[in-house]
């Protein structure tokens, strides 16, 4: 990208950004994950998994396909459950999906037969919140996503970017102490996506909310992240840590600062050292040759 | 767009009753008997009768080589094939004038006495395999344990059990109710299942991340969930609900319209035959139809039914 400039490290951190890193880690410990281990029949598909996060932190989850990050997300919802290890949600192990960890999915998972508004309010009315309590709550959850004029509209009526921001405050209006978020903007377009991002930073910066946040997409994870793990597949293990040293508030003015190339560099250097996924590159190409030979186009 | 839709519609039902037309009313088309007008001088033939072509060709040269008079009449068809036009009027008249023996009933009688027996089979059909289609589908448990043998048991012909339901229930309404019941309710219980199996599961996973557990995930997930599929799978259950009334309605004493039917056939009354099959069909549409148009009122997010109207 910009071969010439001389980066700095990664690891370097300007005092306002340490002293941003040394606040949130003074914070509690909000989930702790401790040698969890996964396996899929004889595949392990997570090893030894450790890392805790604290409580407000922005901690993104990112890995080549194949690392478990989508598995290790449902094993923290409680969708899935490991062989070994343990996670702790304030303290406490975490057994079976509960209101305390939201989830919002990649696929669009908004009940279909709900009303923007009743999709919100499901959380609190199956947990015995009153009717009028619940859709007052939820109506302000709308407003906080900008879409109360969407209240009585049917998921099917919105686009992408609408409905997973309903999906944000559906699991929001819940009252979870952390938010799961497994590439929840992977169907989306790069315009709807980037500027999800800044919503979501926008929603994050106002709750009191814990997010961890799967992604496949670099520049995703750096611009959302306090921290971001790096696991590299078969099987997936935690390769790094990696300390965002960008500034908030983020801006995308920032894509192209030394701190974001740098740490970004080093993602890649990471992913792509990481052995390959088995697919792709070991068959060789078979396709018949489509265009004559010497109709070059370079 | 929707023109050439509702041309086509129009044209599906036009088309079979032009090629019913044409047979009925172009002499060279089929016509492979003569209506016999005049019996002329052979003496087995009467007027009205109707007679093969070829024999009433022989007889007919017959008598002009021998210098009798000559029978006269004109192509027909069977009379197991009526014109469009004679079952029309059967139509005009099964509602308007009295039935023809003392103990007769009214074609609309006879009518409303089959949509009982379907409403009651497919309501007590429905009743039971509703809820345990519903149960096989979200219950792995369950699923294994009914379904194998449901399987098994809706491969026996539902008029099999006739006599047996004969039987057991007397000879009036009961074994007709049951063996609409016994044909339909096995096949509801496997295609509810299934249609319970294809929700998507993510959204089971999704009310669980919100605290839905246990009864409230099959309440207020699972059944709204599939319920337009499900509404759908009970509009072509409806369907094949009619398609074993007739056979039911022979088991024990014959009753609504497939005694009308029967009877009309001994006669050979074979416009009121027509007239009354094509009730059935006009009733089982036009009850499709409504429900249709009610399942796009009740399911205003479906995208199918959207789709669909």
């Amino acid at each position: 990208m910009s071969g010439q400039r001389a980066l700095p490290l990664y690891r370097d951190q300007t005092p306002e950004v340490r002293e941003r890193f040394d606040r949130l880690k003074s914070r509690d410990v909000i989930l702790q994950v401790k040698n969890l281990t996964k396996r899929f029949g004889d595949t392990v598909a997570l090893k030894d998994i450790c890392f805790s996060t604290h409580r407000r932190e922005f901690l993104c989850i990112v890995g080549p396909s194949g690392c478990g990050k989508s598995t290790l997300a449902r094993i923290l919802a409680g969708l899935e459950k490991q062989n070994e290890g343990d996670v702790l949600l304030e303290g406490t192990p975490v057994k079976g999906p509960g209101r305390d960890r939201g989830m919002v999915f990649q696929g669009y998972t908004l009940f279909p037969w709900l009303t923007v508004k009743k999709n919100v309010m499901f959380g609190l009315t199956v947990n015995q919140a009153g009717r009028l309590e619940a859709e007052r709550e939820a109506l302000q959850w709308l407003q906080l996503i900008g879409l109360e004029k969407f209240a009585g509209a049917y998921p099917h009526q919105l686009s992408g970017g609408m409905k997973q921001r309903v999906a944000i405050a559906r699991a929001l209006a819940n009252q979870p102490r952390i938010l799961l978020m497994d590439e929840p903007f992977g169907a989306l377009d790069a315009q709807t996506r980037s500027r999800m991002q800044a919503h979501l930073l926008e929603i994050w910066r106002k709750i009191d909310i814990t997010i961890i946040f799967i992604t496949h997409d670099l520049d995703e994870a750096i611009f959302l992240a306090d921290r971001i793990l790096v696991l590299k597949p078969h099987p997936g293990e935690v390769q790094e840590l990696i300390e965002v040293p960008v500034p908030r508030p983020r801006s995308p003015g920032q894509f192209q600062s030394d701190e974001f190339l740098a740490t970004k560099a080093r993602l890649e250097e990471l992913i792509h050292s990481a052995p390959h996924a088995e697919a792709e590159e070991d068959y060789p190409l078979m396709m018949t040759r489509l265009t004559q030979v010497g109709d070059d186009v370079e | 767009m929707i023109r050439d839709k509702r041309l086509l519609t129009a044209l599906s039902f036009v088309l079979p009753l032009l090629a019913w037309s044409a047979v009925s009313y172009l002499p060279f088309l089929w016509h492979p008997q003569m209506l016999i007008a005049d019996a002329g001088s052979v003496d087995y033939f009467q007027p009205g009768m109707r007679i093969d072509r070829a024999t009433f060709a022989e007889e007919a040269k017959q008598a002009r080589a021998e210098g009798r008079a000559e029978p006269a009449g004109r192509p027909a068809n069977p009379i197991y094939l009526p014109a469009p036009h004679e079952v029309a009027g059967a139509f005009y008249t099964a509602f308007t004038t009295r039935p023809e023996t003392r103990d007769g009933v009214w074609l609309h009688q006879s009518l409303w006495h089959s949509v009982q027996v379907i409403f009651w089979g497919f309501v007590i059909s429905s009743a039971a395999g509703v809820p345990l289609g519903i149960l096989c589908g979200s219950s792995r448990l369950a699923g294994r344990t009914c379904e194998p043998f449901i399987e098994f048991f809706r491969y026996l012909p539902a008029p099999a059990f006739g006599a047996l339901a004969v039987a057991i229930l007397g000879i009036y309404d009961g074994p007709k109710i049951a063996i609409i019941v016994i044909g339909t309710f096995f096949q509801q219980v496997l295609i509810i299942a299934n249609t319970t199996r294809k929700l998507d599961y993510a959204l089971v996973e999704a009310a669980q991340t919100l605290g839905t557990k246990g009864g409230k995930l099959l309440s207020k997930v699972v059944i709204p969930g599939i319920l337009p599929d499900l509404y759908r799978d009970q509009r072509i259950l409806l369907g094949w609900a009619w398609t074993y009334l007739i056979v039911a309605e022979l088991i024990g004493t014959t009753t609504g319209i497939t005694w009308f039917i029967t009877q009309q056939a001994r006669y050979q009354h074979f416009a009121n035959v027509f007239a009354a099959i094509f009730i059935i069909g006009m009733v089982g549409l036009g009850t499709d139809l409504l429900l249709a148009l009610l399942g796009r009122r009740l399911f205003p997010w479906d995208r199918a039914t959207e789709k669909a109207g």
